[in-house]
């Protein structure tokens, strides 16, 4: 789960890791008010969970009231197009006015789970403010890294090692050590996948300073993190994955015309290739998961239905747990339901594969039946090319 | 011959008394799987009945080996408390523990794995996972995890493998074609995980048994990479891939939470490379996973 650069920040507070004063608004004559009352320069940002703000003109610089009210009118309401959101871009719904600060040195702080160690792996660097990727792929000398260890958790030493490796001098080097050590608090005590700050500013004064925050969650942990679900902002999400989840399904949606229905997140993504290598596009992924009941199909079935752009659908199922014979009642109902007008491939391996295929036989509805996952990428290709 | 488990291993199911622990604790008993015990915590005295067959159950993973001599265990616990059952079977001195459990937060997996690598007495496979299964009839074989038993076969071909149901799918076109497995170990699609592709492989180059193996991975991290490597410099047995996802879009989790393209890492086309350049010969699409098994190893 994702969230806003302003609860990010929110966040950091509750930890006690050093931000900026900001107000967060929804209105032009909120920015302005808020403008007033943190003095000039301030910044007004956009919240949106698109990285890329700044480039996309989401971001101002503001040194008056007037130029405060122009930034808020231009933002606010905005359909912000970065190269994260495509190209139909997000609505601004929020933005968080911010102090301005004499920046000295722009860096950049990160927080992952390191697979390869099984650790929390710390990463810092001084070329902070630019993509981490690139420094990542150009200059891999220049990520400091260190992997806290989860019975004492990011040692004082290890945060010195990077305060001192990013090149923090006399009372900069506490104010680092003291910043990375609640970041990483905060990492821990709100089950974050990710946490970045990009840049972490040291300011004129020598303060060290989050200037943007970016958390992603594990969705795994959210039954212990009540606040952090309370964060979650629906305008940001796709509606059908939303709808997707209430069922206990894991859909993406993709932008193919091919529709699919599959069990099992390996056989599902396997699926998608398939259909791509006999020359169509997926227009979804969904996984409907072990335990797929008769409701459960029904639901899947409409989801992948209301993108327009599905002309056929292929239903890929391999019955381990879930049995044939209750996915095949549920895409005979489920069909029904909707009066399914498009082609529709289905095949069945596994458990009570017998049962299940006499019920899609005889349902009376114009279903394809494939002899394996090939036959049925075939099939299904075949049949959206022909709609 | 097999890997991890056999005819005569003694199994324990933690959390038989659930929803998921009881359906495949039947289906388990049905395989042949000496199941000798169940646990949950508060029903200890009762037990678990199945046809003719009757399973005690326990309050505590440490009464049940005390009581049966079990060295295996398998984890139906729900998510928030799983970690505590797999530490549980850690010190309880168990050699396997097998947790079907999907969705145990990240940070508890590292604390568990933490605690795992500090000891050798118990090897962890999953979480997130459909379990092991070495085929055989008649109680010869035994099936710990969610697979459906009938569509393997005893045989010589190890698979390894980070998928539930794309596993299913290759070993039904392995069975299809007459050729058997000697086990197939699910190692699970989470970041965090108990046993990866180069401990089965390490198994697997043991086990007289196994004479080929199948390695089933998908985008995300870089353990296909890690384990291609292995292969090239120490396995004596061909090894055949498949890595699903290549049509995957980057940024998003693709069901499993390990499961995803970040940074440009973790691609299928990077993956297929890595192990093609290793020798490991990779099937084109899901469909030829049986086809290029027996391309380089006839049953």
């Amino acid at each position: 789960m994702k969230i806003h650069e302003y609860q990010g920040k929110d966040i950091l507070r509750k930890f006690g890791v050093a931000t900026l004063k900001g107000v967060v608004c929804e209105s032009v004559h909120e920015v302005e008010a808020a403008a007033e009352q943190l003095g000039y320069p301030c910044v007004v940002k956009a919240q949106i969970h698109a990285g890329g703000r700044g480039k996309g003109g989401g971001v101002k610089l503001v040194k008056s009231k007037a130029e405060a009210r122009a930034a808020a009118e231009a933002i606010v309401g905005m359909k912000l197009i970065t190269h994260q959101t495509g190209p139909e871009g997000q609505t601004v719904r929020k933005v968080l006015v911010e102090q301005g600060i004499a920046i000295a040195r722009e860096l950049y702080l990160g927080m992952v789970i390191d697979r390869v160690t099984s650790r929390v792996c710390v990463m810092a660097s001084t070329e902070g403010g630019v993509e981490i990727e690139k420094v990542a792929e150009e200059h891999p000398e220049k990520i400091l890294k260190e992997w806290a260890d989860p019975t004492t958790g990011l040692m004082p030493f290890q945060a010195r090692n990077l305060a001192f490796g990013l090149g923090l001098e006399g009372k900069q080097v506490g104010k680092g050590v003291s910043f990375l050590t609640a970041l990483y608090q905060a990492f821990i005590g709100t089950d974050a996948s990710l946490a970045e700050i990009n840049p972490l500013i040291v300011t004129k004064d020598g303060d060290v300073l989050a200037l943007d925050a970016k958390f992603n969650f594990d969705d795994n942990a959210l039954f212990r993190q009540g606040d952090i679900i309370g964060m979650r902002d629906p305008h940001e999400e796709d509606p059908r994955e939303q709808e997707a989840k209430a069922f206990d399904l894991s859909y993406i949606a993709l932008s193919g015309n091919i529709g699919c229905m599959v069990n099992g997140a390996g056989l599902a993504m396997a699926t998608m290739d398939i259909i791509k290598h006999q020359g169509g596009e997926p227009a979804n992924f969904l996984d409907v998961g072990g335990g797929a009941d008769e409701p459960k199909v029904t639901a899947a079935f409409k989801i992948i239905l209301k993108d327009p752009a599905v002309k056929a659908v292929f239903v890929n199922i391999f019955g381990g747990i879930a049995k044939c014979d209750v996915i095949a009642n549920g895409v005979v109902a489920a069909a029904k339901q909707v009066g399914l007008k498009m082609p529709l491939v289905v095949r069945l391996e596994g458990t009570n594969v017998d049962l299940g295929k006499k019920i899609l036989r005889e349902s009376g509805l114009a279903i394809t039946a494939a002899d394996d996952m090939l036959d049925g990428a075939t099939k299904v290709v075949a049949a959206a090319k022909g709609a | 011959m097999s890997i991890l488990i056999n005819g005569n291993s003694k199994a324990i199911v933690q959390g038989i008394t659930g929803e998921a622990g009881s359906f495949h604790a039947k289906q388990m008993l049905d395989y042949g799987t000496r199941v000798v015990a169940g646990v949950t915590p508060g029903k200890g005295g009762q037990s678990f009945e199945h046809g003719d067959k009757r399973v005690p159950i326990f309050d505590t993973v440490q009464a049940a080996v005390r009581a049966t001599g079990a060295t295996v265990s398998i984890i139906y616990v729900p998510p928030p408390f799983a970690a505590d059952a797999i530490l549980e079977g850690v010190a309880a001195g168990l050699e396997l523990v097998i947790t079907i459990t999907e969705g145990i937060p990240v940070l508890d997996m590292i604390k568990v794995k933490r605690v795992l690598d500090g000891q050798t007495k118990t090897r962890l496979i999953g979480p997130n996972c459909p379990g092991v299964i070495t085929p055989g009839v008649g109680g010869a074989g035994c099936k710990l995890g969610i697979m459906p038993g009938h569509i393997h076969k005893p045989g010589h071909v190890g698979v390894v493998s980070k998928s539930g149901t794309l596993t299913y799918e290759a070993v039904g076109q392995l069975t299809a074609l007459g050729i058997g497995q000697s086990t197939c170990v699910g190692i699970g699609g989470d970041p965090v995980a108990g046993t990866n592709f180069i401990d089965a492989l390490k198994l697997f180059n043991q086990d007289p048994d196994t004479h080929a193996v199948v390695m089933i991975g998908e985008i995300g991290g870089s353990a296909e990479e890690e384990a291609a490597a292995w292969v090239k410099a120490n396995m004596k047995k061909p090894v055949i891939g498949f890595i699903a996802g290549r049509t995957a879009p980057p940024g998003r989790r693709m069901g499993h939470a390990g499961a995803i393209i970040s940074g440009g890492k973790g691609t299928a086309a990077e993956k297929v490379k890595a192990l093609e350049a290793c020798g490991i010969k990779v099937a084109p699409t899901p469909a030829d996973i049986g086809k290029t098994l027996a391309s380089v190893y006839r049953g």
